[in-house]
């Protein structure tokens, strides 16, 4: 009896697919009948769930590829893809622009749509495995980069960076706008890790609104006196995928990637970490590790996608409450769900920027706050805001 | 006779209730909302009433005495404020000595000098006195109201909604003056009831008011950013100069205005103080001394709001003020009582040196008083921030 569940369990487990129902229906034991479909359903449903988000994205990618003030067919842009992917001319090299109207539509969706959409993608996952490991780190259900202040501290730094250094290239400033969000967060976590309690979700969310208040005072007072860290930084600060160029994309990739893999592995230290510092202690966890490790990485996560594109809130909030409604507590799971999600809610949220205010656009920071707000209080209106 | 001693009853009741209740709570809902708010007022009080539970007579004396120190404490700040008044009436583009100001005032001297003193200088004096005052009772009623020192105004969202509807509607609108007052305070008064709103669930709790507030914030953030990109980079610094709050623009009109909505709201405040002394005491005890509290707390959250909106509209939302003046006016008055007098004439104090230190501090540029207020008050909002956690006051 025992024999016959113990296959069925670890099919169901690896690979839920063929093997496990084989091993179901041939196996007539009552105890295996009744534990099998309780098993296989959650997981036949988190197969399901993760092939239709990863559909969804391919869609989302298709769109930002397609939409925007000037339509584009599908099949016109795979063709431009697949020229491009063939080490054909870049859409700059194209040899016959204006005598065939596709050639132009290719250099849009090669030199604009793509980086765009590459940006959306890299921002959208590091924002939600930011946001997944933050909560997981700090047991908090309202960590969110914007929410605890990490933005204020890039946008300080930039503005430190245009009118103290003169610095005006996006890929130059961008390392002033890591090492700023780096220091908001360590800023954060000390003022809100004192006293008795530790870190409480409302302290958190409270020394969060505090920094961002008194750096956002002095960024202002810098911004009065210097027009061009006012001129650069407005267009900064309200969080937009256009207009960032590809060696922005270039430089903050190596160390999203680091980022991104770093937080992948963290599952099995969350979900001890979830059970408390003592119980994690006992399993054999050496938590101080896990915590430095997750800094680590939110820091690398948070701080790649602000300097690339600017401050966002709520993306890092709203994904990991999504994947852990489909997934459950276990953060082995939420992790790779919030990878998928992420990029989806950034990218969807900036196709809907580009149609809803033809003919401008309205930036993907604005769109994401105002899908973002309502999901945050609802949340907040919980009976029981517990620790994670 | 029986007056002090019916109060120091009450006061060690609250205690009482107070030190039975907080265990229960935390354990109830893993928060730990209801001990991690509560304010300094409350565990003051239970130290005053706790420390010599013997002697009956002692917190009523203390509380004599508190008074006597309240006093003194509001004599010097009315002294304080009427040297800034002379101050700021003798500096400018240029010096006029103090007899001359004085001539001025009473309406002899030469023609320039009494279009500075009373034209210029005197209405932006009153000015940044009557927002000061407006903004520290504010302070002072939410940090009670909520029992938290960090709620504020600038916090929980209410300052933010006045600059999103602000800068919208001078960039989007092109408005200026009482309009742009009257916009700002319908903005800042919808902001706060949709906060309220949200915030209600089978009544208002201190935490949730915050979050909502800050959730609402975020929100505002992204509205001023996005009319920050829109627009010319003049019309931008111009309304950056707004949402900073500024005494610039300040006349006798809007003095007046401003004068006569104080007349109805400051007495309002002043004839709510004992309400708001009781619920200081915690909502159970409030509860069991016979104060309706839902109704109560409505009413205080409407006369605070109302009186940083009222400022907020008329100079823009200057950071901080309210924030800053109740805790210090606290920390001055001593033994956790409310200060409402203190901290609204401590408000006055901060903008009106505030507003000194912007216009003469770096001889050359003049920065908006809500620069000065955020620079100064930032690092306070720190430093308040790690001492509350230290104590375990934060949340």
């Amino acid at each position: 009896m025992t024999r016959t569940a113990d296959p069925a369990a670890a099919g169901g487990g690896s690979r839920p697919g063929a093997g496990g129902v084989g091993v179901a229906t041939t196996s007539a034991t009552t105890t295996a009948a009744a534990r099998d479909p309780r098993r296989r359903a959650p997981n036949r449903r988190l197969v399901i769930g993760f092939v239709v988000a990863l559909v969804a994205l391919a869609a989302v990618c298709m769109l930002s590829l397609a939409v925007g003030s000037r339509y584009i067919a599908p099949d016109v842009v795979w063709s431009a893809l697949v020229h491009w992917m063939q080490g054909g001319a870049t859409g700059s090299g194209a040899p016959t622009v204006g005598a065939d109207p596709s050639a132009t539509d290719a250099i849009v969706v090669i030199d604009k749509r793509l980086p765009r959409t590459l940006l959306g993608l890299l921002a959208g996952i590091c924002l939600a495995l930011g946001g997944t490991v933050m909560q997981g780190l700090t047991r908090n259900p309202l960590a969110d980069p914007g929410i605890l202040g990490v933005n204020f501290g890039a946008a300080l730094a930039i503005v430190v960076a245009i009118s103290v250094f003169g610095i005006t290239a996006p890929s130059q400033y961008l390392w002033f706008a890591f090492a700023g969000a780096a220091l908001a967060s360590v800023l954060v976590y000390v003022v809100a890790s004192g006293g008795r309690e530790g870190t409480t979700p409302v302290k958190l969310a409270l020394a969060g609104a505090a920094v961002s208040a008194a750096l956002g005072s002095i960024i202002v007072a810098i911004q009065l006196t210097s027009t061009e860290a006012l001129d650069t930084l407005r267009f900064w600060q309200v969080g937009s995928l256009a207009g960032r160029g590809v060696d922005v994309l270039a430089s903050v990739t190596p160390l999203a990637l680091a980022g991104i893999v770093l937080a992948l592995c963290l599952g099995r230290s969350l979900n001890a970490l979830a059970l408390g510092d003592d119980l994690a202690r006992g399993l054999g966890q050496r938590v101080a590790l896990s915590r430095l490790l997750g800094a680590v990485a939110i820091v690398l996560l948070c701080g790649s996608a602000t300097a690339a594109v600017g401050p966002i809130v709520f993306v890092g909030l709203v994904i990991p409450h999504v994947a852990r409604a489909i997934t459950g507590p276990d953060y082995r799971l939420i992790l790779p769900f919030s990878l998928v999600l992420g990029p989806i809610l950034l990218l969807g949220a900036d196709v809907i920027g580009r149609v809803i205010a033809l003919p401008g656009e309205l930036q993907v920071g604005i769109v994401v706050a105002f899908v973002g707000a309502p999901v945050f209080i609802a949340l907040v209106r919980r009976r029981r805001l517990a620790s994670l | 006779m029986p007056t002090p001693q019916m109060r120091s009853d009450r006061e060690s009741a609250g205690g009482v209730l107070n030190g039975d209740r907080e265990p229960a709570g935390r354990a109830a809902n893993g928060v730990s909302e209801p001990a991690g708010l509560a304010a300094n007022g409350v565990r003051d009080n239970r130290a005053a009433a706790g420390s010599t539970p013997a002697d009956a007579r002692r917190p009523a004396a203390l509380r004599r005495h508190g008074s006597a120190r309240e006093l003194r404490v509001t004599l010097v700040l009315g002294a304080v404020i009427l040297a800034l008044v002379v101050v700021s009436l003798c500096l400018g583009a240029f010096t006029l000595s103090v007899p001359d100001v004085f001539g001025a005032l009473a309406g002899r001297g030469s023609r320039s000098a009494l279009f500075v003193v009373n034209g210029v200088r005197l209405p932006r004096a009153s000015e940044a006195l009557l927002v000061g005052v407006c903004l520290g009772l504010s302070g002072a009623l939410f940090q009670s109201i909520v029992r938290n020192p960090l709620a504020s105004p600038d916090i929980i969202g209410i300052t933010s909604s006045a600059s999103a509807t602000g800068i919208t509607a001078i960039l989007v609108l092109g408005l200026s003056g009482f309009a742009l007052s009257g916009v700002v305070l319908a903005g800042a008064l919808v902001a706060a009831a949709a906060i309220y709103l949200l915030a209600w669930r089978d009544g208002v709790s201190g935490y949730r008011l915050v979050l909502v507030g800050i959730g609402i914030a975020a929100l505002a953030t992204a509205v001023v950013s996005l009319q920050l990109t829109r627009g010319r980079i003049t019309d931008v610094q111009q309304a950056l100069v707004w949402i900073t709050g500024s005494l610039n623009n300040a006349g006798w009109a809007e003095v007046v205005v401003l004068g006569a909505t104080m007349v109805v709201l400051v007495p309002a405040t002043f004839a709510q103080a004992r309400r708001l002394d009781v619920l200081r005491l915690g909502d159970d005890s409030a509860a069991a001394l016979g104060v309706s509290l839902e109704r109560t707390r409505l009413l205080l959250i409407v006369t605070a709001v109302a009186l940083a909106a009222v400022a907020v509209s008329v100079v823009g939302p200057v950071g901080f003020v309210t924030l800053v003046s109740a805790p210090i006016a606290r920390g001055l008055v001593g033994s956790g009582r409310l200060a409402l007098l203190p901290a609204a004439l401590l408000g006055a104090v901060v903008m009106l040196a505030a507003d000194l230190v912007g216009q003469f501090a770096v001889p050359g540029t003049s920065f908006p008083v809500g620069v000065v207020t955020g620079i100064v008050g930032a690092p306070y909002l720190l430093w308040l921030l790690t001492r509350t956690n230290r104590r375990g006051l934060g949340g």
